[in-house]
C-alpha cells in the first residue's frame, strides 16, 4: 500500500443525483479521475463520480457537463512560499 | 386643438404619438403606407422608434418584442400583410400583450386590388390567428373617429392587455376631413410585467407556451373571462335617427358615411329609416342591435365584403327580426342613390304597407 | 498547503430550482449529452464574470432551447419560431441598456427564420445571437434540417440529404459575413475540450461586444445532439469535430470590435407640450375662429377629375381646405394608388353647412373636368342645374347638356401661356371663384400658402388664381346670384 503526502490540487463534487450519465466530464477530465459508477441514481442514470483523488481542480470537467449544477469544482490555495516560489520560477 | 384638415392614415399617426406611443414597426403596403411614412416622419422627433421591418412578419414580432418590453407601439398595414401577422397576433394575445395595429383594408383574396374593402372583417374580429384568442377591434366612420379610436385603442390595450385593431376601409385611411386631436400626455410609465432590463424585471417573463394541458386551459379561460369583461364593458354604437325607425340600416367604416346619405335620402321620401354603425366590432354592440330590434321591423346590412359583418348581426338578432343584406366588393363602393334603390326594392312592398316580409 | 476553495460552480445566472419546470426541477430538459447545456452553461458564465446578469435579457425560441427561460435568472421573452432576432431587435431598441441575447437552433434560425436574422444582422442590430447548429431537428424528433450534412439521412430525408433536391447544408455565418455591418462572427464547437474552452471564450466575448456598445455578434456553435443522430454522447462530440467541423469550418470570419464605431446616441425626446408643434398641429383654438356657420348656406358635392399631374387632388385640396377655413363642414376623398401615376385622377370634395353624411360624390353638383374622358366620365351624373367647367376651348358636341350651367376654357393653354403648364388647375380654381364667388380670395389664398410648400409655385399660383378670375371677367360665366347650390 502506498500513501502519497502530497495532497492533491483540486477536488470535485459530482451532484450525482442531477447527474444523467452522459459521461463527457469522464471523458474529458486529464487525469482520468472520474467515472461512472455501476449504480443507478434515481432517475435511473449511472452517475459520474469522482475516484476520490487524482483532481489537478481543471475545471474542464465543469465546462463539459450539460447540466448547470451538476459539477462543482474545488482547488487548493497555494501557500504564500509556494506563491513565491512559483512567482520566481 | 384647433380643428386641422387631415388624411385619414395621418390622423391615427398623430393621434397614436400624442397618446404616448414611442415604437412603430411596420411594412409598406397600399394603402396604409402614409401610416408607415408619417410614422417615419414623426416618432424620431420625439424620441421614439421607427423601423421599416422586412415584412409584415417581422413587424408583428418587433411589435411583440417593443411591448413585452414594456413600450406603447403600433403597426399598421392591410389585408395581404394582415395575413402575415396573424401569426404573431395569436402570440402577442397568448402572452397578453398590449399593441395597436392598424388595418386599411384593400379588396382581396389574394393580391385583390388596393381599393377599399371591408373584408379583413373575419379574419380581424373573428380571430384569424391559432387559437382561443380574440383582438377587439375598433372601426372609425371618419378621419376624426380614426384619430379618436387609435388614442382610445391604446387605453383598451392597456386595459384588457390584448392586441387592439383599428379597423378602416381604404377610403377612411385615404379621405382628408378635419380633426380636432386630444391634448399630448406623457408616456405612460411601463408596466410592472414588462421586461425592461433592470434588477426589478429580471423575473418577468413574457410567453405564450404552457405546456401542461390544465395550465394551458386555466390560460385560456383566463383570456376567456377578459373578453367577456369587454364584451360587458366596451361595446359601443352610433345610432342615428334610430328612434322611430322601422327600418335600421347597419354598417360601419365607409358603408357607414353612405348610409348616413341614404338615411336621409329615404326619409325625404317618407320612410323611417335610422342607422346603426358598430364602433366596436369586437366586442359586438349586440346589446343595442336587440334595443332597436324593439321597434325596428328590419335591418338592412350593408358591407363591403359578401357577407362577413351580416353574420354577426344575425347572430345578435337572433331571429328577431328579419336581416336583408346588400354588398359590393372588389373596390367598389356603392353610392347611397344606389343602397337607396336596393332598400326600396327591398322594402317597397311593405313600406306601402307598412308590413315587412319575412324572409327564411 | 492551503485549503479547498471553489473556483467552478453553477453560476448565478442560473435559477437555484428550476420552479418554471412543472417536475424534475433541479436539472434540465435537455437529453444526456446535449449541447444545449453546455452553450448555457457557457452563456451563464460570461453573463456572471461581465456583472450583467440584470441587464440580460434572453430571447428563447422555439426549438429544443424553447424552455430557455426555465433556466436562466434573467429576463425572459419567449418569441415564435424564427423570429427571436425581430423580437431581439424591438427589445434592444426599446431597452437600449438592456443586454439582448437572441438564442436560437438551427431549424429557427437558418430556415424558418432566415430573413430575420438577415435583415437584424444588415441593420447592425446591437445585440448578441447565439446560434446553436447540430444539424438536425431535435424537439420535432429528427427532421432534416437545413445544416444537414450532405448524405445524412434524418426522417425528412430517409435516402439521406441530396443535393440535387434537399440543396446544400446553409452556412449562416459565410452568409453574414457578406453583410457590411457585423462586427463579430465566429464558429465555435463543442467537440472536444479544447473547442469546448474556446467556445467559453467566444461566447463571452460576443457579449463583452454589446456591453461596450460595439454593433451586431453572432456565434455559431457546432454542438452535439446524441438522441438523434442517435450517438452516444462521446460519440456525437466526435461527430461535431470530425463531420460537422469539415462541414462547417471553425474559426473567426469578423472581428471588426477595434475598428467598430460606437452607435450615436438617441437624441433626448422632447417636451410632451413640444409635440403638437412637431406633429404640426396647432394648439388652441384659431385666431379668428368660426363660430357659427358663415352667412351663406352650402351643400357642395364637388367632383374633380383629370389625368394624373394636372394637379387634379391639389385642386381638390386647396376646396377643403378653404371651405374648412370658411366655417363649413369639410371632406375630401382621392381616387388613389396607380392612378396617382398614370391614367386617370379623381377626388371627391364636399362642403357643407351641415355635417357631412357620405364624403363620396356619386351626384356632383360642380364638375371640375380637366380632360375629355374625365368630363364624358362624370358629366352625366352632374346634378341638373349644376356647374361643369371644363379644360378645352368648347364642350364636344356630343356632349353637352342644356340642364347644367357649363363653362369651357383652356385653362392648360392658358397655363403654357403663363409659363407653366402645370398652373391649369389653380387657374381653374381662379375662374371656379370669380364666376361664383363660393368662397373668399382670403381663405383661399390662405389654403394656398398651407399645401403649396414652395415659395415660387405659391407665387405661381397666385398669378394662376388671378389669371383663372381675368379669364372669366372677359367671358362671363351665365351664373345668377340666387344659385342654389344644393339649399
Amino acid at each position: 500500500m502506498t500513501t502519497n503526502t502530497k495532497p492533491d490540487r483540486g477536488s470535485v463534487e459530482m451532484n450525482s443525483e442531477e447527474c444523467k450519465g452522459c459521461g463527457l466530464c469522464v471523458e474529458a477530465c486529464p487525469p482520468k479521475v472520474l467515472r461512472l459508477a455501476d449504480r443507478l441514481n434515481r432517475y435511473g442514470y449511472h452517475p459520474a463520480v469522482y475516484a476520490g483523488h487524482g483532481c489537478t481542480g481543471c475545471g474542464i470537467c465543469f465546462f463539459v457537463c450539460p447540466e448547470p449544477g451538476g459539477i462543482k469544482v474545488l482547488r487548493r490555495a497555494m501557500e504564500p512560499a509556494a506563491e513565491l516560489a512559483a512567482a520566481c520560477a | 386643438m384647433q380643428a386641422q384638415l387631415t388624411k385619414g392614415n395621418e390622423a391615427i399617426v398623430k393621434a397614436a404619438v400624442l397618446a404616448g406611443c414611442r415604437a412603430f414597426y411596420g411594412y409598406p403596403i397600399t394603402p396604409a403606407s402614409e401610416i408607415t411614412e408619417a410614422a417615419a416622419l414623426y416618432l424620431p422627433q420625439v424620441g421614439g422608434v421607427f423601423l421599416q421591418a422586412e415584412s409584415e412578419t417581422a413587424s408583428i414580432n418587433m411589435l411583440y418584442g417593443g411591448a413585452a418590453a414594456g413600450i406603447r407601439c403600433m403597426t399598421a398595414s392591410s389585408g395581404p400583410g394582415i395575413s402575415l401577422m396573424q401569426e404573431g397576433l395569436s402570440y402577442i394575445a397568448g402572452a397578453e400583450l398590449p399593441c395597436v395595429v392598424a388595418d386599411i383594408m384593400r379588396g382581396g383574396p389574394g393580391l385583390g386590388n388596393i381599393a377599399p374593402e371591408q373584408s379583413d372583417y373575419n379574419q380581424i374580429v373573428k380571430g384569424g390567428g391559432h387559437g382561443c384568442y380574440r383582438t377587439l377591434v375598433v372601426a372609425p366612420g371618419s378621419v376624426q373617429e380614426m384619430a379618436d379610436l387609435t388614442t382610445w385603442a391604446f387605453d383598451l390595450a392597456d386595459e384588457y392587455r390584448n392586441p387592439v385593431v383599428v379597423l378602416a376601409d381604404g377610403y377612411t385611411g385615404q379621405m382628408m376631413e378635419p380633426v380636432r386631436f386630444a391634448d399630448p400626455i406623457a408616456v405612460p410609465p411601463a408596466p410592472e410585467w414588462a421586461v425592461r432590463g433592470t434588477a426589478l424585471t429580471r423575473r418577468n417573463l413574457v410567453t405564450s407556451i404552457f405546456l401542461e394541458p390544465d395550465l394551458l386551459e386555466r390560460h385560456i379561460r383566463k383570456l376567456e373571462a377578459k373578453y367577456h369583461e369587454a364584451e360587458r364593458q366596451v361595446a359601443r354604437a352610433e345610432c342615428w335617427r334610430t328612434d322611430d325607425a322601422e327600418i335600421v340600416l347597419v354598417g360601419y367604416g365607409i358603408m357607414g358615411r353612405v348610409l348616413k346619405a341614404v338615411v336621409e335620402q329615404a326619409r325625404a321620401q317618407g320612410i323611417k329609416v335610422g342607422l346603426m354603425r358598430p364602433i366596436t366590432l369586437y366586442p359586438f354592440p349586440v346589446a343595442t342591435l336587440r334595443e332597436l330590434s324593439r321597434n325596428a321591423r328590419a335591418f338592412l346590412v350593408a358591407e363591403l365584403s359578401t357577407g362577413q359583418l351580416v353574420d354577426d348581426v344575425r347572430l345578435a338578432l337572433d331571429g328577431r327580426r328579419p336581416v336583408e343584406f346588400f354588398s359590393r366588393v372588389g373596390g367598389n363602393v356603392p353610392s347611397a342613390e344606389e343602397v337607396m334603390a336596393f332598400l326600396v326594392h327591398t322594402f317597397g312592398a311593405s313600406i306601402e304597407n307598412q308590413e315587412v316580409l319575412v324572409h327564411g | 498547503m492551503g485549503s479547498l476553495t471553489v473556483t467552478h460552480e453553477r453560476a448565478d445566472s442560473f435559477f437555484d430550482t428550476f420552479e418554471r419546470k412543472a417536475e424534475l426541477q433541479h436539472q434540465t430538459h435537455y437529453c444526456p449529452g446535449c449541447g444545449h447545456g453546455i452553450v448555457h452553461k457557457l452563456l451563464a458564465q460570461a453573463i456572471d464574470e461581465l456583472g450583467i446578469q440584470d441587464r440580460t435579457i434572453l430571447i428563447s425560441p422555439v426549438g429544443c432551447s424553447v424552455f430557455a427561460y426555465y433556466y436562466f435568472d434573467v429576463g425572459n421573452v419567449q418569441s415564435a419560431h424564427g423570429r427571436a432576432p425581430a423580437v431581439a431587435t424591438a427589445v434592444k431598441r426599446s431597452r437600449p441598456e438592456s443586454i439582448v441575447v437572441s438564442y436560437q437552433g438551427d431549424g429557427d434560425l437558418a430556415a424558418i427564420g432566415t430573413a430575420e436574422i438577415v435583415h437584424a444582422a444588415n441593420r447592425g442590430e446591437p445585440i448578441t445571437v447565439i446560434f446553436v447548429n447540430n444539424g438536425i431537428y431535435g424537439m420535432t424528433g429528427g427532421q432534416m434540417a437545413p445544416t444537414t450534412p450532405l448524405g445524412r439521412k434524418s426522417t425528412t430525408s430517409p435516402f439521406g440529404r441530396n443535393q440535387w433536391t434537399e440543396g446544400f447544408p446553409v452556412h449562416v455565418c459565410e452568409l453574414l459575413n457578406s453583410l457590411e455591418a457585423p462586427v463579430f462572427i465566429e464558429r465555435v464547437g463543442l467537440g472536444n475540450n479544447k473547442q469546448i474552452m474556446n467556445a467559453a471564450k467566444v461566447i463571452k466575448r460576443a457579449m463583452e461586444n454589446q456591453v461596450k456598445g460595439l454593433g451586431f455578434s453572432f456565434v455559431e456553435v457546432l454542438s452535439p445532439c446524441p438522441t438523434i443522430w442517435k450517438f452516444n454522447p462521446v460519440e456525437a462530440q466526435r461527430f461535431v469535430r470530425e463531420e460537422m467541423a469539415k462541414v462547417f469550418a471553425i474559426g473567426n470570419l469578423r472581428d471588426r470590435t477595434k475598428e467598430a464605431v460606437q452607435r450615436p446616441a438617441a437624441t433626448p425626446p422632447p417636451a410632451v407640450e413640444d409635440i403638437p408643434r412637431i406633429l404640426g398641429l396647432v394648439n388652441g383654438e384659431a385666431e379668428a375662429p368660426p363660430t357659427g356657420r358663415p352667412d351663406r348656406a352650402l351643400n357642395l358635392h364637388i367632383k374633380v377629375a383629370g389625368f394624373g399631374g394636372q394637379g387634379v387632388l391639389l385642386l381638390g385640396e386647396v376646396l377643403a381646405e378653404a371651405g374648412l377655413e370658411s366655417g363649413y363642414e369639410v371632406s375630401w376623398l382621392p381616387s388613389y394608388g396607380p392612378e396617382m401615376r398614370s391614367g386617370t385622377s379623381n377626388c371627391h370634395v364636399r362642403l357643407s353647412s351641415d355635417p357631412i353624411d357620405s364624403p363620396l360624390v356619386s351626384r356632383p353638383n360642380v364638375l371640375l373636368a380637366l380632360n375629355e374622358p374625365s368630363l364624358r366620365k362624370f358629366l352625366p351624373a352632374l346634378e341638373p342645374g349644376g356647374i361643369v367647367l371644363y379644360n378645352g376651348e368648347a364642350f364636344p358636341e356630343d356632349c353637352a347638356r342644356r340642364d347644367v350651367r357649363a363653362m369651357a376654357l383652356p385653362f392648360s393653354h392658358l397655363a403654357d401661356e403663363m409659363g407653366e403648364s402645370k398652373a391649369g388647375n389653380i387657374i381653374m380654381l381662379g375662374a371656379l371663384l370669380e364666376a361664383t364667388g363660393l368662397l373668399e380670395e382670403e381663405q383661399v389664398i390662405g389654403a394656398l400658402r398651407r399645401l403649396v410648400k414652395s415659395q415660387r409655385w405659391f407665387e405661381l399660383d397666385l398669378k394662376a388664381l388671378e389669371c383663372g378670375r381675368e379669364e372669366v371677367r372677359k367671358q362671363p360665366f351665365p351664373l345668377a346670384e340666387d344659385y342654389l347650390w344644393g339649399v
